[in-house]
């Protein structure tokens, strides 16, 4: 149960993020940020908060559930669905940022990608994600990363937030 | 999750708020512009119906496609089916034709339990209302409404207080939802002359009424059910105005409700004879709202069967 990150790096990892989507689309105005159910849309909920608090102004955020759109959804029991929330803004001609936890094997995105092109063309799509643990199955890569993390494929990434877990910490489990 | 929905007592209370909760993110989902989902394409459905019924076909069928999966429409009129092909046939004709889910209405209680049990086909099977049996989606969809309108904070409906009333000897609707309706928590009052209730009606823990009038104001929701006619072959009340006077929700009655109540109707109407027009077209009527949600009821239904394994 190795610590990955703790409560002070995540924030410090959000923080860095949140410059650096400044930073790459010259300030929020066209941005909106779309959370992936679950841990996603928390993360992106920090997020807006953190950015309008830089910037002085308010930034959209939603949701974006991507479980319907999954390829990996036989051979498992159903996955129950999240909330899809798109802001009042929609996104079509917007700089939409996709947060998720923890970007793994890329069908998650890639299922987000077909999900996100139902509700319009956004200008461009970036991706944000507190870890990258590597091991992807589809060339798709992030935007914004808080901090890369070798792992093999047995190993487990747990991500606990405050808002749902009761506190912030980053943890790789299985680990020999 | 159970692998196919033939009974409302097959459901665990929690499989049944996970079937509520999934449709409502679905129903969301339908509220956008996207009204279709890739996630059975390249699934085959077929709709065996072995009893006329617009409404549940059409609802089943709009559910499937808007979750991008084939429709196959097997209808009895005009088919093999009224040349006298067995249930056995059928079913491994569907087999053979790869149906991945069967929708089946039949006029026998049991058979879509026969056809689920008997593993001559290998795909999920739907009862959409055996004989006087059940019909499982219908009472889903009705408690979907009901919780739509009149939610609680536990997600339930538990201290609702529900009037089933008319026909219920000849209901599937009425038995799937003294089912679900009890184990969500509800307090089901049956209201009926006595030649419509079944025998058995003692066992199955509800309140049982032969006034429609006594405590009218104390029902949070009022389900009518239709008087089937083409299932009574003797009569089972004296005259239809004297079933209306009785039974039959009318101005009078709907006054006499209270403000919050719904007024419910598994449809098709007998306008005139359980329900009077201004009661079936009043405010406190969900009757069109019942018929939308089936369609979300439906496509969480076949996505949880379907979508994974």
């Amino acid at each position: 149960m190795a610590l990955v990150l703790d409560s002070p790096e995540i924030n410090r990892a959000l923080k860095r993020i949140a410059h650096e989507i400044i930073e790459r689309n010259k300030g929020i105005e066209n941005v909106v940020l779309i959370g992936i159910p679950t841990r996603g849309a928390l993360l992106s909920a920090r997020l807006a908060k953190i950015l309008a608090e830089l910037e002085g102004s308010s930034i959209e955020h939603g949701t974006l559930d991507t479980t319907m759109y999954r390829d990996d959804l036989r051979g498992s029991a159903p996955r129950s669905l999240g909330r899809t929330e798109i802001p009042a803004g929609g996104i079509h001609d917007r700089e939409v940022v996709l947060v998720d936890d923890v970007l793994f094997s890329g069908r998650t995105i890639r299922a987000a990608l077909d999900a996100l092109a139902e509700h319009g063309r956004p200008r461009s799509v970036q991706l944000a994600v507190l870890i990258d643990r590597g091991h992807r199955e589809l060339p798709i890569r992030a935007d914004f990363v808080g901090k890369n993390v070798p792992t093999n494929r047995a190993e487990r990434v747990s991500v606990r937030l405050l808002e749902i877990d009761g506190n912030d910490e980053v943890r790789i489990e299985g680990r020999a | 999750m159970i692998s196919h929905l033939l009974s409302i007592s097959d459901l665990s209370k929690d499989e049944a708020l996970n079937i509520l909760d999934t449709a409502e993110e679905l129903a969301r989902v339908t509220e956008t512009p996207v009204k279709k989902l890739p996630t059975l394409r390249g699934r085959t459905i077929v709709n065996l119906f072995f009893e006329d019924s617009t409404r549940t076909r059409i609802s089943f069928e709009a559910a499937a496609k808007r979750l991008s999966a084939d429709v196959i429409n097997f209808s009895a009129k005009g088919s093999s089916l009224s040349k006298g092909e067995s249930l056995k046939d059928t079913a491994l004709t569907l087999q053979a034709m790869g149906a991945d889910g069967v929708v089946i209405r039949h006029p026998a209680s049991g058979a879509a339990a026969r056809l689920a049990s008997q593993k001559w086909m290998t795909g999920a099977v739907i009862n959409a209302g055996d004989g006087t049996h059940e019909h499982p989606t219908q009472a889903l969809l009705d408690a979907f409404t009901i919780r739509q309108h009149l939610k609680n904070s536990s997600g339930d409906l538990s201290d609702l207080s529900i009037a089933i009333v008319g026909d219920v000897l000849h209901s599937r609707v009425a038995r799937s939802n003294v089912l679900l309706l009890s184990k969500l928590g509800a307090h089901v009052t049956l209201i009926a002359p006595p030649t419509l209730l079944p025998v058995a009606v003692n066992s199955w823990g509800v309140e049982v009424k032969y006034d429609f009038d006594e405590n009218l104001d104390e029902y949070d929701v009022v389900m009518m059910l239709r008087v089937q006619r083409e299932r009574m072959d003797e009569a089972f009340f004296p005259s239809e105005r004297e079933y209306s006077r009785r039974f039959g929700l009318n101005g009078d009655r709907l006054s006499r409700l209270s403000e919050k109540s719904l007024v419910m109707h598994p449809g098709p109407m007998n306008r005139g004879l359980e329900i009077s027009a201004d009661s079936a077209d009043s405010r406190k009527s969900v009757i069109v709202d019942q018929v939308k949600n089936g369609v979300s009821v439906r496509m969480a239904t076949l996505y949880l069967l379907l979508g994974g394994n």
